[in-house]
């Protein structure tokens, strides 16, 4: 249900443990066989980089990750969805994502989010759509879809009847592919 | 079959008869589904929101899900009927509040409920009495596939059926049991419960989910992990670790209620019987806290001519909108409070 989802977004998003940012990297450190947890945000993680810092993942993959949740700030600005316009800002604001294909536009910055919600897990193992075997329905044409819709939706909108009608022809088309 | 139809009994999951019925209210299997081609509804236009729900509701009836179904059409519905079926646990309260187009399927004498176009375009819903997540499991999955059968889910090979929430992606599953737990209440020890269930990563929520006060010693505890384990996994760890552990406590505490203070008890339950056989004002909150303690009586031998069916229905059909319903007008403070006192008067003498 809808109400669940902010308990989601709680886990999902973890206040920086320095400042009150979203902490985006999450460090496990032993100190005499204690663990401790870290949460940082890109600028803390970044003044902080000096730490001696262990963790549950090997060292390049920590550092992968370092460098991942840097280009994943840049890319903040620049990268929207082509179907549906969400930014990454967007997403994080209000912790929903604006169509599927979000999922593979933002995979990399998902990616340390998805585990941290899911112990950690990564790949989906549960049941798959019948129809379309082990291989899931193939994003392209879902995407194709979107794409279609839309432009029925304005041509509706300026009452460009000839040019919706078309636009249905193909999306019964793709649908039924 | 007509919503009107619903108002007068309890739904399957109050029955109180299913297994562990004494302390499992009910098992709930929700699964969140988008239909492939769309955005997620928080991006839909009024138009797409409109197209979605039409293209659901047209797949859902044609489905052959079961041989009678009831496909409520939520925006144009009133608000106590929302409310009626929030109550009934059919829908959720923000599917309730939110705007546009929107609906519920009810199917099954309401063990099963699609709602469409809530955060998912699909949320698909299996409630039975007791616990029996395999049956519910077993129920909805073949729900899924026959909707899945007539169109295309949003699935990803690495990620699954995909969600507006990435908490949900994945299996997009929720499982949630509702418990019923007076005496480790009562004996302080529900705290215990909480960590045990935050270790295990498991979300506990009150009667009618996140952000409602856990009334009347209920609490729904569900999965929040949706990724990289199987349905099956996810369902045994809740049948074979985590409902028996909270079972053998909440037991425990019974019977230190009962051999060790008995008095206490006694009284707790006693003054629930006294109050809710003579109040001639009462509000829910009060209610539902009372028939909880009587519940518990009743389940250890304190109180003997009580029928556990009445009580069980009580709880639903005190609630606002059901008593309005039943009452066939709309009801506001002590009007509504008198009426409440009158109904579990009149219910809790003649059984
Ligand atoms: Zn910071
Ligand atoms: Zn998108």
């Amino acid at each position: 249900m809808q109400a669940e989802h902010s308990a989601g977004e709680g886990a999902l998003f973890m206040k920086c443990d320095n400042c009150n940012k979203n902490a985006t990297v999450h460090l496990t450190e032993i100190k005499a066989g204690k663990k401790i947890e870290k949460h940082l945000c890109e600028q803390c993680a970044a003044a902080n980089e000096g730490l001696p810092v262990k963790s549950h993942m090997p060292i390049n993959e920590l550092l992968t990750n370092f460098v991942m949740q840097h280009s994943g700030m840049q890319k903040e600005v620049g990268t929207s969805c082509e179907q549906c316009g969400i930014t990454w800002a967007e997403f994080r604001q209000s912790g929903l994502l604006g169509c599927p294909n979000d999922y593979q536009v933002f995979e990399k910055d998902l990616m340390p989010l998805l585990q941290r919600a899911h112990e950690n897990m990564s790949h989906h193992v549960g049941k798959v759509p019948a129809r379309r075997g082990n291989s899931g329905v193939p994003m392209k044409r879902q995407v194709d879809l979107t794409r279609l819709r839309k432009e029925l939706a304005k041509a509706v909108e300026a009452e460009d009847y000839e040019r919706a009608a078309k636009l249905r022809d193909q999306i019964r088309q793709a649908e039924g592919g | 079959m007509k919503l009107s139809d619903l108002t007068n009994h309890a739904g399957e999951w109050l029955r109180g008869s299913g297994p562990m019925s004494e302390i499992v209210i009910s098992s709930r299997i929700r699964l969140a589904r988008n239909i492939a081609g769309f955005p997620f509804l928080g991006r839909c236009s009024r138009q797409q929101r409109q197209a979605l729900e039409q293209k659901a509701r047209e797949t859902i009836l044609n489905a052959q899900i079961a041989s009678e179904l009831l496909y409520v059409d939520l925006e144009a519905a009133p608000e106590i009927d929302r409310q009626l079926l929030v109550e009934r646990h059919l829908i959720s309260k923000p599917h309730a509040a939110a705007e546009g187009a929107r609906g519920v399927a009810i199917a099954e004498n309401e063990t099963i409920s699609i709602m469409v176009n809530e955060e998912d375009h699909l949320r698909i819903q299996a409630l039975r009495s007791g616990l029996q997540l395999e049956e519910a499991w077993e129920q909805i999955t073949k729900v899924d596939d026959k909707i899945e059968s007539t169109l295309d889910y949003a699935f990803h090979p690495r990620f699954g059926y995909l969600t507006a929430c990435p908490t949900n992606v994945g299996t997009g599953i929720r499982v949630s049991v509702m418990l019923h737990l007076p005496a480790l209440k009562l004996t302080g020890e529900i705290e215990k419960v909480f960590r045990a269930a935050k270790d295990m990563r498991l979300a506990v929520r009150g009667l009618y989910g996140e952000g409602t006060e856990a009334t009347g010693d209920f609490y729904q505890i569900s999965n929040q992990t949706t990724l990289g384990k199987t349905e099956e996994e996810i369902i045994s760890d809740f049948k074979h670790v985590v409902i028996p552990k909270i079972i053998e406590y909440e037991q425990h505490a019974r019977k230190a209620l009962r051999d060790d203070r008995t008095v206490q008890l006694d009284d707790k339950v006693g003054r629930a019987v006294g109050i809710l056989r003579s109040a001639r004002l009462i509000a829910s909150e009060e209610t539902l806290l009372l028939l909880s303690h009587l519940r518990m009586g009743l389940h250890l031998g304190r109180v003997k001519d009580v029928d556990i069916r009445t009580l069980n229905e009580l709880f639903l059909l005190t609630q606002p909108a059901h008593l309005q319903k039943i009452q066939g007008r709309k009801l506001e403070g002590d009007v509504r409070r008198a009426a409440r006192a009158d109904y579990i008067r009149s219910r809790l003498s003649a059984s």
